[in-house]
């Protein structure tokens, strides 16, 4: 008799186990409209999630502060994806299947976003990505769910190359990191830099965690070439910007919009000045002029971050999630309330898509069924580091 | 070293687990870790055959997470860029990963110690650049997407309460399978070899043989891991087989337990859950406990999670014996 | 190639090569001394830089006090690391210290991600940046630096370890605990020392080159990784070999992408690094092999 007495036990525990379910069961509607949010605050992409973060994390408290969304208050559920596509990938099913999450915001980086298309595919749920890679909104047949707001790295490279032309530059050497972002550029760079009359003469990568590219750049040297093209992130560009230094070679170096934060002036110190790149207007926002529409988008973002974090200056990676968050905030304020949380995430997709000259900090979007970037020309600036100060190059 | 399970108490908990664990996908409240579960599953398979291959021939593998990427862009490409049967593709991607171990096998065995070791890392860090460079065929630093489900006839494994049970089936033969390697001949030749090699070798076993063989069986286990790891995720990119993704390997067999193959399951799932449900609440100071709690973990459980928790389980037994009553 | 780029082609190879050597050094006295592959020895680096970094930098001390009391403070670390982590292990096995070394690295790097956040900083170079003319090549005067700290550690390690007291007890240790213990040498002390040792040299290799490479909280990762391929080339127990170990990988590296032959473009040249040192260790351990076998 003993004996049945603990299977008893056993049996009851596991049943008090399968019991909790009963407690935790699902809701009706929330009050708040809920918001996933991914981004890297750690590993390698943690300088561009840490300011995305940050934006989010002020707009929430903006918003709420003036009354929420038609009344009910935002809330932004973060996961921090650590640089991880596979992690990321597991983030976004949770947010979707545990949080019930409206509508995705981010992920930072290239891969992961790319990795996360066809779970909001499947999962039916509208996704406005930070990350760089234009297969991220193309073919736009195949990404109905899934927006992106960082200019493509075509748009970017395509600006620097034209500009190249305008100065009778005609043989580069480009200087590329391996990761997603750096062969991003290489591709684009390769495929678009015949279009402006410019031949590549050398071609060469490093690793994203590299404390020396100058084996590199003297195999550039060899190939006398008239510029460089560096594409990374501001850390690695810092490196390269210094070894040219080192060397002591002369010719410009042009980097990629990787470098458009502080970060990259400190870590290059006296070597940032005289690199040339393309961004967003968000770090020369004092000298466009007041007849841009963006201008009072750009002043007012880089005032409210600024002082909430003091210390820090504005990026354009925060830029990217502020216009991210406000397209979803936009879209949410238009849906009809009482919906259930398929139907409410179709609506914000549907709204999104319906986006007409949004004013934003990367710039001015129109989306449509057939462009999910939806990025209006003239958003971005050539821009001159001077003295350690940023200046733009009409 | 797995002692028989004599008593009936250790019948219960089992019968109490796999009651749990076929039911915890259809509970209200459990089900919401069914991904998660599905993750330790294919953690444990890889887990297994590092265990195996530490625990009997002594040897860190720091690489551990090439045959990993092998097996999972194998079946990534095969299955998604030429349309071959993903099952097909997995038997193929196993017999290809398990080839390759064997050719490196015996050259790698020839170093001995820390040079092994660092074979061991070298093979990792040169899989994890092909992987990336290799664009034409990997799709490069951004990975490739679409990889098609499984499917078996016409049911075709799209969700995760599906592939919970697919992962899980694979997950305990490899168990299974591994425990009667443990307990047959080869399992005792192995411990000879693990405690002396020199003395194996005099009474005939081949003790070079016998490694290749535990390296090549434990590629092929990571390599059925990594091919249900594209099929569930669908997507598929270099980052997830670094050598920090090696470290992790290691951390979770160790943790475990080296002594017995189901300490695999523990050093696993302990792992996961930690990184995956745990520490997230922690913002910023998640890496930090994490480290906090490896050590902490290794220097109170020298012998890995599983010897513990058995060791604990047999003294409660005890203590209820103790008190008269017949278990 | 001209003469000019392959003069720089070394330059560049012996200044990341005198990198991995001052790690590769640390990694060697740690095993040497107690059999543990010491996975935080990447971190020992990371502080020194940081720190150098917050000292001169931000609370704007002089330069050599700051380095100083950067790589004193690294020691100190190394030493808890010691006290804390792996003398209560007990009779752990190798693999379990080794997991243990592995979590101390993970907690270090993450307090250092909570306390210095995550962007990369720049410490203060030690004489300026204008790089120096040698042989039609250039080196930029931090790099002298380097390379210079690299050979006057390795002289005073190997002066001390031959001719000291603590440094022939540290070599009995290594060489024979058991034995060692029998003649009253305590092989805890040593372990101590050889930790607190092996960090303070790690930390001299960061406040060295941090101002060339840039630092930030998770660098120790691939440094350490680098500085595990140099002394494993050294066996782990020759310093000597370690820093030729090295500066071999240093130098193999620079002339990889110099080569850029085929396929095999600057990307690979971390696979290809490893491969020469691979092939060196099958064809030494071929004749170490030998070695053992005539006595």
């Amino acid at each position: 008799m003993r004996n049945y007495l603990k299977y008893a036990v056993v049996l009851v525990l596991v049943a008090a186990l399968l019991a909790l379910g009963g407690i935790s069961c699902s809701k009706g509607e929330k009050e708040a409209y809920k918001v996933g949010a991914l981004f890297s605050t750690t590993g390698a992409n943690s300088n561009l999630g840490l300011p995305e973060k940050e934006t989010v994390d002020m707009m929430v408290e903006q918003i709420n502060a003036a009354g929420g969304i038609n009344g009910h208050p935002l809330e932004v559920v973060f996961y921090n994806t650590e640089t991880d596509p596979a992690k990321c990938a597991t983030l976004a099913t949770k947010l979707i299947e545990q949080d019930n999450v409206l509508a995705i915001i981010g992920p930072t980086g290239s891969p992961e976003s790319l990795g996360i298309i066809d779970t909001v595919t499947t999962a039916k749920i509208p996704n406005v990505s930070c990350a760089a890679n234009i297969g991220i909104v193309t073919p736009v047949s195949e990404r109905y769910w899934v927006f992106k707001t960082p200019q493509a790295d075509k748009e970017v490279a395509d600006e620097i190359l034209r500009y190249m032309q305008q100065h009778d530059i005609t043989k580069i050497a480009i200087i590329t990191d391996v990761n997603a972002f750096g062969a991003g550029g290489k591709a684009v760079l390769n495929s678009d830099a015949g279009n402006y009359g410019i031949t590549i003469v050398a071609d060469q990568t490093f690793g994203s965690d590299d404390t020396s590219m100058q084996s590199q750049l003297t195999y550039i040297e060899g190939k006398h070439p008239e510029a460089v093209i560096c594409w990374a992130t501001d850390k690695a560009s810092a490196i390269v910007a210094q070894d040219m230094k080192t060397l002591q070679m002369t010719i410009p170096l042009f980097c990629s919009h990787g470098i458009a934060n502080q970060a990259f002036i400190n870590e290059a110190g006296d070597a940032a000045n005289g690199v040339i790149f393309a961004a967003g207007k968000l770090l020369i926002v004092d000298e466009v002029p007041a007849t841009d529409p963006q201008k009072d988008v750009l002043t007012q973002y880089k005032t409210d971050y600024e002082t909430k974090y003091p210390g820090k200056t504005a990026s354009t990676f925060g830029g990217h999630a502020y216009d991210a968050l406000s397209m979803v905030v936009i879209a949410l304020g238009k849906i009809p309330g009482g919906l259930d949380t398929a139907a409410a995430r179709q609506a914000v997709r549907d709204q999104i898509e319906q986006i007409h000259n949004y004013v934003g900090i990367s710039g001015v979007f129109t989306m449509s069924p057939t462009d999910h970037l939806g990025m209006q020309p003239g958003s971005l600036a050539m821009i001159k580091i001077v003295d350690g100060k940023w200046t733009w190059l009409k | 070293m797995l002692s028989r399970l004599k008593s009936k108490w250790s019948y219960v908990v089992i019968a109490a687990l796999l009651t749990l664990s076929i039911l915890l996908p259809f509970d209200w409240f459990l089900s919401q870790y069914t991904t998660l579960a599905i993750f330790i599953g294919i953690y444990t398979i890889v887990t297994v055959g590092l265990c195996l291959l530490m625990g009997y021939t002594g040897q860190v593998s720091l690489g551990q997470a090439a045959f990993f990427g092998i097996g999972a862009y194998i079946s990534a490409i095969l299955s998604k860029t030429y349309g071959v049967n993903p099952w097909l593709a997995m038997l193929i991607a196993a017999i290809m990963t398990g080839a390759f171990a064997y050719i490196i096998g015996y050259p790698i065995f020839r170093l001995k110690g820390n040079y092994l070791a660092m074979a061991t890392l070298g093979l990792g860090l040169i899989m994890w650049i092909l992987f990336r460079e290799l664009s034409h065929f990997t799709g490069g630093p951004d990975g490739m997407s679409g990889i098609p489900y499984l499917s078996i006839g016409g049911f075709v494994f799209n969700t995760s309460f599906r592939r919970y049970f697919l992962v899980w089936f694979f997950c305990l033969a490899v168990l299974l399978i591994s425990q009667n390697i443990v307990r047959s001949r080869v399992g005792r030749a192995l411990r000879a070899i693990h405690g002396s090699e020199a003395a194996s070798e005099s009474i005939g076993i081949n003790v070079e043989q016998f490694k290749v063989k535990i390296l090549v069986l434990s590629a092929v286990y990571a390599s059925i891991a990594g091919s249900l790891f594209v099929h569930h995720l669908r997507f598929v990119s270099p980052g997830t087989f670094d050598f920090l993704a090696s470290v992790k390997l290691v951390v979770m067999a160790v943790i475990g337990g080296l002594a017995s193959v189901w300490g695999a399951i523990f050093g696993a799932g302990a792992t996961r859950i930690l990184s995956d449900e745990i520490l997230l609440r922690f913002g910023q100071w998640d890496i930090v406990i994490y480290g906090l709690i490896l050590v902490l973990v290794m220097i109170f459980m020298p012998e890995g999670l599983f010897v513990r928790l058995k060791e604990i389980f047999e003294r409660l037994r005890l203590m209820y014996r103790q008190r008269g009553v017949e278990p | 190639m001209s003469t000019a780029q392959f003069v720089q082609y070394l330059v560049s190879g012996v200044t990341q090569g005198s990198i991995y050597a001052l790690i590769g050094l640390g990694f060697t006295m740690i095993y040497a001394v107690t059999k543990i592959i010491n996975f935080a020895q990447g971190e020992f680096v990371m502080l020194g830089g940081m720190l150098s970094f917050t000292l001169a930098h931000s609370a704007g001390l002089p330069l050599a006090p700051a380095l100083i009391i950067s790589v004193i403070v690294a020691a100190l670390v190394g030493a808890a690391m010691y006290i804390f982590a792996i003398r209560p292990a007990k009779s752990a096995s190798v693999v379990s210290l080794i997991i243990i070394t592995i979590g101390a690295a993970i907690f270090i790097r993450g307090l250092a991600g909570v306390l210095w956040g995550v962007d990369s900083v720049r410490p203060p170079f030690f004489t300026g940046s204008r790089s120096i003319s040698f042989l039609g090549a250039y080196i930029h005067p931090q790099a002298l630096w380097i390379i210079g700290t690299t050979v006057v550690v390795t002289i005073i390690l190997h002066l001390f370890l031959a001719y000291t007291m603590v440094g022939k007890a540290l070599k009995a240790c290594a060489i024979n605990p058991v034995a060692s213990s029998l003649v009253g040498i305590n092989p805890r002390t040593m372990a101590l020392i050889a930790f607190v040792l092996a960090a303070a040299v790690g930390g001299i290799g960061g406040v060295v080159m941090a101002p060339l490479t840039l630092t930030s909280y998770n660098v120790g990762v691939m440094l350490g990784l680098k500085g595990f391929v140099a002394a494993a080339i050294g066996g782990f127990k020759s310093p000597l070999v370690a820093v030729f170990g090295g500066l071999l990988l240093g130098v193999v590296e620079s002339l990889a992408v110099a080569a850029n032959w085929g396929p095999f473009t600057s990307a690979y040249k971390d696979a290809i690094a490893v491969i020469v040192l691979l092939l060196i260790l099958l064809i030494r351990s071929g004749r170490l092999a030998e070695e053992e076998m005539t006595g």
